[in-house]
């Protein structure tokens, strides 16, 4: 197989989008997106958490359909309703987390859907295995063909999906977060290997948030931000500040200011605490009556820290004391009774009953106290569960009402007041206002400023930034695993956090 | 083992040695079937060297063996079909009807008829279960009791004899071919159809990745509802061939043919090495599966084993056979991670 490339289509770009937009019902996930890829050119495109990224690569993927706007694809308006027909035009998506046959040959995999045959419709293997042989020559790596995909590195996972990408001769390669589980030395591999597809005449998009990446491979930058586009520059003619006053430059609204309270004794320490691959070397303390805010992009470990905290996973290294007790490590039983309550990130699957009743899911953590001769009866549930749902103004008919029926805001409340109810003195609260509506949110917000005024210790996860920076009393800036910035809220902009999330002040 | 002091130059070698560990679990089952055999026959010499005893030792398993093929192809793709002993039961009965209501019609249409009625009722499966998406263990267990409560009210204390089919229809049961009985004939041809499809066709290739991950073969952009209803089609037109063979070996049938048949055939796929959760295992193991299972069960009493040790032999041979597999994936695994982290230490010393 010979890739053939022309120079006369190096005109117009390989891939247009002007002001694409998409709805999930009322949540607006794109509202206008403009794209141009050129052939022979890598594109960046950056933006925070939830800027839309990810949706308008699954647009283009063909994943989702535009409710609006235009999509070209080389010089033609296109509709793909499915990854076939955008694969078939020449589109490759690797994500960030490939997804390969484990049970499967490598060649297979390359090949799958589309194997040569031979007479009597026989897959033609002896052809797949050279032309495999040939693609990882070409791309100068050593892996062997006829191995099982089980057990290979995410790095060598996505060269199989580079490989398959040449193999079809995709024009357009996107490549969404490709660097986030890689090593240095193969994310070297990776960008040697991107930059010899960008001499062939191809037009690649590099997903990414680490702007020294981006400064070495790119030759474009695209910015975006709440879904809509910002701007495209010229990598030569564009600042790492400047991108980060363009991937933040909202005015952050003061919806959100945490009432003063007053910060009393220190409540939890965490030393040293280590899981490889995870999180590395994390010590912080919260004191009570104070809000810490864990910022940082998805993906740099501040859920797993918080968990390791609450015992749901394990540690290899590290202590955790709370109130002068020592918690030991995986035991999240143990850590309730010492005062620790996780509101977890996914609410529907983490923390909520969706099935059962309002004042059975507030009661569900504090059911042996309310157990009479063994038995649980109604009245004590919902005793227990109006004083929770009253303080909290949780909007529902009736106590009975099942949850999975609540909005998600109030969906959230009961999820808070389940934890209240078990009286803790240390609450995490992981992503505590994501998929809510602006109102409820700043109930929700409320909400928590008024308990750390009731002395307890708040640590709020969060990836919006004005919710961190409206509530936060200090933010402990989560990149990679590592605590790499401690930012008072008097210091705390949208820039400089934005900036210690981007940035790991020692890179391997 | 001598593998973790190999260098990385013998890599090609390792994963050669990884892939007989797949074609090893054949062929141990193989093995374990030999033995089974050598051990019966030094107790009993009639059980392989006498001519019905040969005869026994090919026939029994043969119509197992045909649905436990069609059992191997739906469970590869993450999928499992419990119907398929209902299938055979109303497939064996109809096979009968057709004969006692049809006289005229030449008897070979009714392999077309039993394959044909087979593939509706597997159609019916595969529908379900790929477009109301709801697991096919739910589904077919559901068409498990319904198609026997069909059998039950079409059939009720009636029962097809003998002299209801042709002789030459019934010589099929009893005939050899060169000492090979030809029910074993025609289900050896089935098996090497099913694995020419599995093993060289798109089709089949398919099947394996959907098993092996369903979400990545929507991405690749396979047609997966495609795909699975073909399997489950599959499956049912060899329970109908099963059913029509039954008919022609036993010569009699009621309401109750097939009853349990499903199990044996899953344990016969599971003992020959098709992974429960679908994409690896081959329907040659499944075949060899059937023939260790159903020879076990006739061994055991030759052996002096009593009847109700019997039944729990089968089950630690089962329980046994994903035991070892788990094993041998896991040991698979790790050898597998080895390889890459010495290549991974390889590559940095060559970058320093």
């Amino acid at each position: 197989m010979s890739t053939t490339s022309e120079p006369g289509s190096a005109q117009g770009p390989a891939l247009r989008l002007d002001g694409v937009a998409k709805s999930f019902g009322p949540v607006v996930a794109l509202k206008f997106a403009s794209l141009d890829m050129l052939p022979g050119s890598i594109h960046a495109l950056i933006g925070e958490n939830g800027a839309g990224k990810s949706t308008l690569v699954k647009i283009i993927a063909g994943l989702y359909q535009r409710d609006s706007g235009v999509f070209e694809y080389q010089g033609d308006v296109v509709d793909f309703s499915n990854t076939a027909q955008s694969k078939d035009a020449g589109i490759a998506v690797i994500y960030q987390e490939p997804t390969l046959f484990p049970d499967l040959s490598v060649t297979e995999n390359i090949f799958m859907g589309r194997q040569p045959t031979g007479s009597l419709g026989r897959i033609d293997r002896k052809a797949m295995r050279a032309t495999v042989k040939d693609l990882f020559t070409q791309l100068g790596v050593n892996i062997d063909p006829d191995r099982p995909t089980r057990g290979l590195s995410i790095a060598d996972q996505q060269i199989i999906e580079i490989a398959k990408a040449i193999s079809l001769d995709a024009r357009v390669l996107i490549m969404d977060e490709p660097t986030a589980a890689l090593s240095g030395v193969e994310v070297d591999r990776l960008f040697k290997v991107a930059r010899g597809l960008r001499d062939e005449g191809r037009a690649l998009l590099f997903i990414s948030h680490r702007f020294d990446e981006v400064f070495a491979l790119c030759d474009t930058v695209t910015v975006m931000r709440d879904g809509e586009y910002v701007a495209t520059s010229a990598i030569a003619e564009t600042t790492v500040e400047e991108m980060v006053h363009q991937m933040v430059g909202r005015e952050v609204a003061t919806l959100f200011p945490k009432e003063p309270a007053e910060i009393g004794d220190e409540v939890l320490k965490v030393e040293n605490l280590t899981e490889p691959g995870v999180f590395h070397d994390v010590s912080f303390s919260v004191r009570s009556g104070e809000i810490v805010a864990l910022a940082g992009l998805v993906g740099a470990g501040r859920s797993e820290i918080a968990q390791a905290i609450f015992g749901v996973d394990d540690y290899e290294s590290g202590t955790v004391t709370i109130n002068g007790k020592s918690v030991r490590k995986h035991d999240p039983a143990k850590a309730m009774d010492l005062g620790i309550a996780l509101v977890p990130e996914d609410r529907r699957k983490q923390g909520v009953v969706l099935d059962t009743s309002v004042s059975r899911n507030i009661t569900l953590a504090i059911r042996k106290t309310l157990t009479k001769a063994g038995l649980l009866w109604p009245t004590a549930e919902n005793r227990a569960a109006s004083h929770w749902a009253g303080r909290l103004e949780v909007k529902t008919n009736a106590l009975d009402t099942t949850v999975g029926t609540l909005s998600g805001g109030n969906q959230q409340k009961v999820v808070l007041a389940k934890w209240l109810a078990t009286n803790p003195s240390l609450l995490i609260v992981d992503e505590p206002t994501r998929g809510i509506d602006i109102g409820t949110k700043s109930e929700v917000h409320r909400d928590l400023s008024r308990l750390a005024g009731q002395g307890l210790a708040i640590i709020m996860i969060s990836s919006e930034l004005p919710e961190v920076l409206g509530m936060a009393d200090r933010v402990l800036v989560v990149h990679e695993g590592r605590i790499t910035a401690e930012i008072d809220r008097a210091d705390a902009t949208p820039e400089s956090v934005m900036f210690a999330a981007t940035h790991s002040k020692a890179v391997a | 083992m001598s593998i973790s002091s190999t260098s990385i130059l013998a890599e090609s070698n390792i994963l050669a040695k990884l892939g007989r560990i797949g074609k090893a679990r054949e062929l141990g089952i193989f093995l374990a079937f030999v033995l089974v055999v050598a051990v019966t026959t030094i107790q009993n010499p009639n059980f392989l060297f006498s001519s019905d005893g040969f005869r026994d030792l090919l026939v029994t398993p043969s119509i197992l063996m045909i649905v436990a093929v069609g059992q191997a192809i739906v469970i590869i793709t993450r999928n499992v079909d419990l119907s398929v002993g209902s299938v055979v039961g109303l497939s064996a009965y109809l096979t009968g009807r057709v004969f006692i209501d049809y006289p005229q019609l030449p008897w070979p249409t009714v392999f077309v008829i039993g394959l044909v009625f087979g593939a509706l009722l597997g159609l019916i499966n595969g529908a379900l279960v790929a477009f109301a998406k709801v697991p096919s263990l739910v589904i077919t267990l559901g068409t498990l009791y319904a198609f026997r409560g069909i059998n039950v009210l079409w059939t009720g204390s009636d029962r097809i004899n003998a002299s209801d089919m042709p002789s030459s229809f019934l010589a099929l049961g009893t005939s050899s071919w060169w000492k090979i009985p030809v029910i074993t004939i025609i289900a050896l041809i089935v098996l090497a159809i099913a694995g020419f499809y599995m093993y060289t066709q798109r089709g089949g290739r398919e099947l394996y990745a959907i098993g092996s991950d369903p979400d990545a073969a929507n991405l690749y952009g396979l047609k997966v509802k495609k795909r699975i209803l073909a399997a489950f089609i599959m499956s049912g037109a060899l329970a109908g061939l099963a059913g029509v063979l039954y008919a022609a070996r036993y010569g009699t049938v009621n309401s109750q043919v097939g009853s349990g048949l499903e199990l044996e055939a899953v344990g016969a796929a599971v003992i020959g090495g098709v992974a429960i959760f679908g994409g690896s295992g081959s329907v040659f193991g499944a075949a060899i599966g059937a023939f260790l299972l159903l020879t076990i069960n006739r061994a055991l009493p030759v052996l002096g084993v009593q009847d109700f040790w019997q039944r729990a032999v089968v089950g630690a041979l089962i329980i046994g056979a994903i035991v070892l597999d788990k094993l041998a994936a896991n040991r698979q695994e790790r050898k597998l991670v080895e390889l890459r982290d010495t290549e991974a230490e390889q590559k940095e010393a060559q970058n320093v």
